[in-house]
């Protein structure tokens, strides 16, 4: 797939159009959400339409110079989704305020967050040309993310809803551990596309399977010690599964062995075993999960299913068409503007809208993976499918959540839910997967086995006459 | 609401749906051209305009390659050491778990490595400190090393041979 020869095309015009119609559905989203309910081109629709087509169009030139070849489609989805989610959670803000005047609103801090966000993207973008810099810190960015996760348990964290993920900063709160899986995916690329070889040819073979040596076993235990500390001190699954199912597929694409995935796999069963005989927690998510529409599982004060159930009631009532934007009671549903944001869109926008979105996660991760089959370095490739894996899991756990068909786990839907950190760390996913994809994309700066016979070249790219060369040439 | 009023909302609404789907088909239409593998493979040859516009779509002829068998360390302390190559890739390095253990101060643990592709062999620099370079030019990517073309990893210069 990689060489495939076609004339090197920028398609940046493309980007437009699509970012164009992308602004238009977050705009539209934002007006059909506030009609009938306040005055339809109110300030918060001026501020939202904005905010969002200012920062977008800022990438885009950015794109336009600093990475002409990246690939057109990701930015538009991502503004499209971004704006939906920004428009869902104004919708819920009205909802509640008609029923609580004190309420403060979500969406204007979440208008803000979104400018920061894209603003820190464009930030990376200009400042990292290539993402095979990053390839130098692969040891400063484990260090990093032991500082991210063992944050919140310093006096700087805090506590809310049993979960102890988040730090208190100046003006709000933040979730170290969004930035976190970027700085370990980091590491895992870096750590892997140096070691593979080694983690490959070592090790004892029994029957098909190819075992690992001990020693290099070591990592993964380490990323496993680190999903089960999260689970235990910090009390939350969903990061704990994100940051080991991260781990499993970024080494099962480095090393394409099935024995890695089944030893992770049967370190998943301990863990989830051990986690289900000492945590009320997660056994009451399970419980929850499996008898979610008995009464008295309904009921039970902490960890009862009435979230869940709530959800599904929701997406029923939405049915394939949906009742429309502002229509529906979506804000009956607790924590519906950020965990359980996908059941609010389900009963609005109904099947056909919320596949729609669901088409955008897909478009948008197979871009990503897109990009790590066509970059030729080793490192960008691990890293392009690792951070689109995240996205990918991320979205199967929370709408896997809500549609009842895993349990519940406190996750982010990336780009849509209600939270600064999750927002700020998704954008800067997109920046490091648009600059992959333009390493992928970018045609080759001169034919590599012409040149390379050519004068050798200084470092000032002048030539140089080396008495090794001319003995080796001889 | 006023009857006229709900009726244009609903409307709305549904242009919703339907714009959220125009956006799903133009993205997917944006990307056609990736899914069909390339116009050139489903034509077969580029067509004489499409050369004029773009001269690089034309591929020269495959040179025969002669199969490469053993490397040779033709510099630095270990001149004259050889390795047979077979169908693994290689790790050159000063770290003891390198297939060629480089005693040269100028060379990283993990520097380099050799690994096959198709019917070549590419080198790959490892985030060295000293960087490698193929004759003379320094590695930014995974290039193809052909038979008798030097590989220099600090002051050790290594070459395929067939």
């Amino acid at each position: 797939m990689s060489d495939v020869l076609t004339a090197p095309r920028s398609r940046r015009t493309v980007e437009f159009f699509l970012l164009l119609l992308a602004l238009a559905v977050a705009v539209c989203a934002n007006y059909l959400a506030g009609i009938g309910r306040e005055e339809a081109l109110g300030d918060y629709f001026w501020s939202q339409a904005i905010t969002l087509s200012a920062m977008s169009l800022l990438i885009h030139l950015i794109l336009r110079f600093r990475a002409k070849y990246a690939d057109p489609v990701i930015l538009p989805i991502v503004v499209a989704l971004n704006g939906i989610g920004l428009a869902m959670i104004h919708r819920l803000d009205l909802s509640a305020a008609q029923i609580n005047p004190d309420f403060t609103p979500v969406a204007p801090q979440q208008v803000l967050w979104t400018a920061v966000a894209i603003g820190a993207a464009a930030v990376l973008l200009i400042l990292l040309r290539d993402h095979r810099i990053l390839r130098r810190f692969t040891y400063i960015s484990l260090i990093v993310s032991a500082i991210l996760l063992l944050l919140p348990l310093t006096p700087l964290g805090l506590e809310i809803n049993g979960a102890r993920i988040w730090i208190s900063v100046g003006f709000g709160t933040f979730q170290p551990g969004e930035i976190a899986k970027i700085t370990l995916a980091v590491f895992f690329a870096g750590y892997l596309s140096t070691n593979r070889d080694l983690i490959l040819l070592a090790g004892k073979k029994i029957g098909p399977l190819q075992l690992p040596r001990f020693r290099d076993l070591a990592p993964m235990g380490a990323a496993w010690l680190v999903s089960i500390g999260v689970l235990i001190f910090q009390r939350d699954l969903g990061s704990s599964i994100l940051f080991f199912g991260l781990f499993m597929v970024m080494i099962y694409i480095a090393t394409s062995r099935v024995s890695w995935v089944l030893i992770g796999l049967a370190m998943i069963a301990v863990g989830v075993f051990v986690a289900l005989e000492l945590f009320s927690h997660v056994a009451l998510r399970f419980d929850s999960w499996i008898n979610a529409f008995a009464p008295e599982v309904y009921d039970r004060a902490p960890g009862g299913s009435a979230q869940v159930v709530q959800g599904l009631f929701g997406l029923a009532n939405g049915g394939l068409m949906g009742t429309g934007l502002g229509a529906g009671r979506p804000d009956l549903v607790t924590y519906s503007n950020s965990d359980m944001i996908i059941a609010a869109l389900g009963e609005e926008l109904g099947l056909i809208g919320v596949v729609a979105i669901v088409m955008l996660y897909v478009l948008l991760v197979s871009r990503g993976i897109r990009a790590a089959l066509g970059t030729k370095d080793g490192f960008g490739k691990l890293l392009a499918c690792g951070l689109s894996f995240t996205i990918a899991l991320q979205c199967f756990v929370v709408i896997g959540g809500i549609t009842r068909l895993i349990p519940l786990t406190g996750l982010t839907t990336p780009f849509m839910s209600a939270g600064g950190s999750s927002l700020l760390a998704n954008w800067l996913i997109v920046a490091l997967i648009l600059l992959i994809s333009e390493t992928a994309r970018r045609p080759a700066p001169t034919t590599p086995m012409k040149d390379s016979f050519l004068e050798p070249l200084g470092v000032n790219g002048k030539p140089v006459k080396k008495k090794s060369t001319k003995e080796v040439s001889r | 609401m006023s009857e006229a009023g709900e009726l244009t909302v609903t409307l709305l609404r549904f242009g919703f749906l339907i714009l959220l789907w125009v956006l799903v088909l133009s993205t997917v239409g944006a990307l056609r051209r990736d899914l069909v593998v390339g116009r050139r493979n489903k034509v077969g040859t580029p067509t004489a305009r499409e050369i004029r516009k773009n001269p690089n779509l034309v591929e020269e002829p495959a040179p025969v390659r002669t199969p490469v068998r053993r490397l040779v360390v033709t510099e630095g302390p270990l001149t004259g050491t050889s390795v047979e190559l077979a169908a693994s890739p290689i790790l050159l390095g000063r770290a003891q778990e390198a297939t060629l253990v480089l005693e040269d101060d100028y060379a990283s643990g993990r520097h380099a490595r050799l690994f096959p592709q198709g019917s070549r062999w590419f080198i790959e620099d490892l985030g060295s400190t000293n960087g490698t370079y193929l004759a003379g030019a320094q590695l930014t990517r995974a290039l193809p090393v052909e038979p008798g073309v030097p590989v220099r990893i600090g002051k050790t210069v290594i070459e395929l041979r067939p």
